[in-house]
């Protein structure tokens, strides 16, 4: 019998990556699904996708009034593809599959189970549930995941769906794994108001910056897949038939590194402020600031990487993907391996 | 130049006046012979993108392993611990130039960000100076072919003049923040060129400024304040003078001449810790210490109180709360009951539940100089060895052990001791576990005579102490002023989109025909989207009804 706000966390965390595991299986099928409509459909030939980006099936949606641009090169764009294309133009591959439409509404479905995971162990903790590695882990991927929802109003993402739940559902794993600790009370360095603001800035940094890192795969595996087909090789897997083209992906991804870029520099500000605060120095170098700092260098690094000639497309978002690989080592491998001043992971 | 030369958008958007990039060849090119020719060559380099990139991550690659490698900075404990156990790699890392236990401030680190900064300066100077003329220039001359151009819309309307047609178009894009300008052409053509955004640049240039500003900020600004440590006991008082700081580390252009000598005295230390969860027994909950002020003339200034998360900001200082633990009061009195030694040690604490040591070290008055270290239990239990130990950090009940040595505590040969440790080399134990007598063991207000006549010992209370650190910095307010400029720049120069737009007007029989379109200058993502919202709004303008503008405008281009 369970009786305390926490048991009722921990089922729910649990219903919440059963279902995770199931959008998952689901993803995972219309990626194969898609792969066998990529192929019937490029019988004809696959260079007819050339220019007509946007209109392919991955992105297509309707627009609020229906009044929506061409779709060439926009992201605004969400625009339903052309009824009759003109000649030569876009012919979307793969109309919407219900298989999708499942993953995602089990993905909504699981996050919601997820989010009141995190807000009944705050209930019962009678606090923000930021107070140590397992809490924030917990709040990290619902944001991750919170992300994905939400940028699906903006722009169609789904054809990252898998990479995203199965990210959410191995850090979970993991996290409860290995990080649980029971609801204690916070210590007196974390109890300040900065707490919320600086942990909810940098998990929402955290879920775009997946979200970046999802799209950044598959752009390059997309690019990989370009330049063998102009080189008349093998593609590779067709399901990237019927993701966007590589370019749009590129573009997308940078979008969403940047605001996960600015939320990111909204962290080290309010950490430097509550360093200050609470220890006396708004810059020590320890361990989780210099992270922090290397991990913002990085992704400076990536948008002047974007800007410059000859890096643009797969060297950017190598360094993009470096960079997010800083973010996970920033909060796995530092909160519990390195000596420092955040050691809060209550392990 | 507004951009380096190897810039994405150098050349591509802006014939008009990325014209004369200059190619990245070596310094027999363009630049000239000579050391002249070198000089500008390796400025070119450094002021490039390329080279500026490169630096950006290598500051982030070197940056590593001071996060691996303890640092003076931040864990001198962790350094001197190090120290210990690899003396020999010690000795190699930590000799110039490689720092490793000093990497921020190091010669090499120091090299990566200077050239960096430098890099940087060189890349904004000239594009303030290009933006600063773009700022005053008007759009430019409306380009002859627009459906050249990425977002290209044209529309024809019937019984309208081009005057017209382009008066409107200036309108809207007026109303929509565009900076405007007309142009008439041949054969009657009138066109609005317009562009927006200049926003992006500006926030990008105060962006990278304000790094400078950060950088400068903290450089000089550090060296202008000071930090100390003082341990004040409750019922203890704290002056701000450099006497009274048990340590003190000045900037290097500090002058302690302008420390303002205001006092507090600590009143109480209040601690709460968790007493009904068992998963989080003991743990400190709040630290709440009570001070009492009194201005730099000596006049009673109220009270005040200091906690982890809030610092007591005083005269230009900021007093933290950093530490805390136990300071028994611990008298020693001679065999006729004259008190030699009356103080309250502070003892550090060992463990979560504040087992504490402390060394108490009384070389006059006796018939011997008496060297005692303490162990003090707020909680005592023992295990079942006899070992004692503290099992919650609050006061339920207390006990202090003594071990009591007598001989030289070696004060008077002019070598430095720490308070915290007694030096026995040259001492005997007259009690504890290497000495026939048993530990000495005291509850409050209990008093127990010393082994071998020497006189007594009571334990007369335990207050708490806190370790305060009093800090002052004059350039923080400079620094986040700075941080928060770069931070406003930064959302400009990435969100706000820069585009020019241009609507051409051509009388055309009984009408007219109109083109537009729109050129994006750097990321902007909703370039077609605006310029279809002004074909539509302009459609409206021009008398279309509105209910056949929204779908018949919709073009593929």
């Amino acid at each position: 019998m369970i009786d305390t706000f926490e048991g009722y966390s921990q089922l729910s965390l649990f219903t919440a990556m059963a279902i995770y595991a199931a959008a998952f299986v689901l993803y995972s099928i219309d990626l194969a699904t898609r792969s066998g409509q990529a192929r019937g459909a490029s019988a004809g030939g696959e260079q007819q996708r050339a220019g007509a980006g946007a209109a392919a099936a991955g992105l297509s949606r309707q627009s609020a009034g229906g009044s929506a641009d061409s779709a060439r090169g926009s992201v605004a764009t969400l625009v339903r593809p052309p009824a009759a294309p003109a000649g030569g133009g876009s012919v979307p591959l793969v109309r919407r599959s219900k298989v999708l439409r499942v993953a995602f509404s089990l993905t909504v479905l699981g996050w919601l189970f997820q989010l009141a995971a995190t807000i009944l162990r705050g209930i019962d903790a009678q606090r923000v549930p930021f107070g140590n590695m397992y809490e924030f882990a917990l709040t990290a991927t619902t944001v991750i995941v919170g992300v994905f929802v939400v940028v699906q109003i903006f722009v169609d993402v789904r054809f990252v769906g898998a990479l995203i739940t199965g990210l959410a559902l191995l850090f979970l794993g993991i996290t409860r794994t290995n990080f649980y600790v029971p609801v204690r009370p916070l210590p007196p360095a974390l109890d300040s108001y900065w707490l919320v603001l600086h942990i909810l800035v940098a998990v929402l940094a955290v879920g775009l910056l997946t979200l970046a890192f999802g799209l950044a795969v598959a752009q390059l595996l997309q690019t990989r897949r370009e330049s063998r087909l102009a080189a008349g090789l093998q593609a590779g897997p067709a399901f990237l038939a019927t993701f966007p083209p590589a370019e749009r992906l590129e573009n997308l991804a940078y979008r969403v590194n940047i605001i996960g870029f600015i939320f990111w520099s909204f962290t080290l500000i309010a950490g430097a402020i509550w360093a200050e605060h609470a220890w006396g120095r708004y810059w020590g170098w320890d361990t989780k600031e210099v992270w922090t700092f290397i991990i913002w260098v990085l992704y400076a690094g990536y948008i002047h990487a974007r800007a410059t000639r000859g890096w643009r497309g797969t060297r950017a978002s190598w360094l993009a993907i470096i960079a997010y690989a800083a973010v996970l080592f920033n909060f796995a491998i530092v909160n519990i391996f390195f000596k420092g001043l955040h050691a809060y992971s209550g392990l | 130049m507004s951009r380096p030369s190897d810039h994405i958008d150098v050349g591509a958007l802006e014939p008009e006046e990325g014209g004369e990039a200059i190619s990245n060849g070596g310094p027999g090119g363009r630049s000239g012979q000579g050391p002249l020719g070198w000089l500008l060559f390796f400025w070119r380099q450094l002021t490039s993108m390329r080279v500026a990139l490169l630096l950006l991550l290598l500051l982030a690659v070197a940056a590593i392993p001071g996060s691996l490698l303890p640092q003076r900075s931040s864990d001198p404990n962790g350094v001197s611990q190090w120290k210990t156990d690899h003396p020999d790699a010690f000795r190699i890392l930590d000799a110039f130039p490689i720092n490793a236990f000093d990497v921020y401030s190091s010669v090499w680190f120091s090299a990566i960000y200077i050239l960096l900064f430098v890099s940087l300066i060189g890349c904004v100077v000239p594009r303030v100076a290009h933006h600063w003329r773009a700022l005053r220039q008007r759009p430019p001359r409306t380009p002859s072919r627009l459906s050249r151009l990425p977002a290209f819309r044209t529309d024809a309307f019937p019984g309208i003049s081009a005057e017209r047609a382009a008066e409107e178009a200036q309108a809207i894009l007026k109303r929509q923040r565009y900076r405007v300008q007309r142009y008439t052409g041949r054969d009657g053509e009138e066109s609005v060129s317009a562009e927006r955004g200049y926003m992006r640049e500006t926030g990008n240039l105060v962006f990278h400024a304000a790094l400078v500003g950060i950088l400068v900020a903290v450089g000089f600004g550090g060296g202008l304040g000071f930090s100390g440590q003082k341990v004040v006991v409750e019922g203890g008082s704290f002056v701000n003078s450099l006497l009274d700081y048990d340590s003190f580390n000045p900037g290097r252009f500090f002058d302690d001449a302008g420390l303002p000598p205001y006092s507090l005295t600590l009143d109480k230390l209040a601690v709460t810790y968790v007493d009904d969860n068992p998963n989080a027994m003991g743990q400190p909950l709040d630290f709440d210490a009570s001070v009492s002020l009194r201005q730099a003339d000596g006049a009673p200034a109220g009270d005040a109180t200091i906690k982890v998360n809030e610092p007591l900001r005083y005269y230009g200082t900021d007093v933290y709360l950093l530490g805390n633990g136990y300071a028994p009061t611990i008298t020693v009195r001679d065999p006729q009951g004259t008190v030699v030694f009356h103080e309250s040690v502070p003892f550090l604490p060992q463990d979560a539940n504040l087992t504490s040591i402390g060394v108490v070290k009384v070389p006059d008055g006796l018939a011997q100089q008496l060297g005692m270290v303490g162990f003090f239990y707020p909680t005592r239990a023992q295990g079942s060895s006899g070992a004692s130990f503290s099992t919650y950090p609050d006061l339920v009940n207390p006990v202090l052990t003594l071990n009591v040595y007598t001989g030289d505590l070696g004060l008077d040969n002019g070598v430095p001791r720490s308070v915290y440790v007694l030096d026995t080399t040259n001492m005997t134990e007259i009690a504890g576990t290497q000495s026939d007598t048993k530990a000495l063991e005291l509850s409050i207000g209990q008093s127990v005579a010393l082994p071998g006549g020497l006189g007594s010992v009571s334990l007369d209370a335990v207050p708490r102490y806190a370790s305060l650190e009093i800090h002052s910095d004059p350039s923080q307010g400079w620094v986040l002023l700075f941080a928060v400029l770069a931070v406003a720049g930064l959302l400009s120069s990435l969100l706000i989109p820069r585009r020019r737009v241009w609507v051409k007007a051509r009388p055309d029989g009984e009408g007219v025909r109109v083109e537009y379109a729109g050129l994006a200058r750097g990321d902007d993502p909703t370039l077609d989207r605006a310029v279809g919202d002004l074909v539509r709004a302009h459609a409206l303008a021009l008398g279309r009804p509105a209910e056949s503008v929204m779908p018949e405008t919709r073009m593929h281009s």
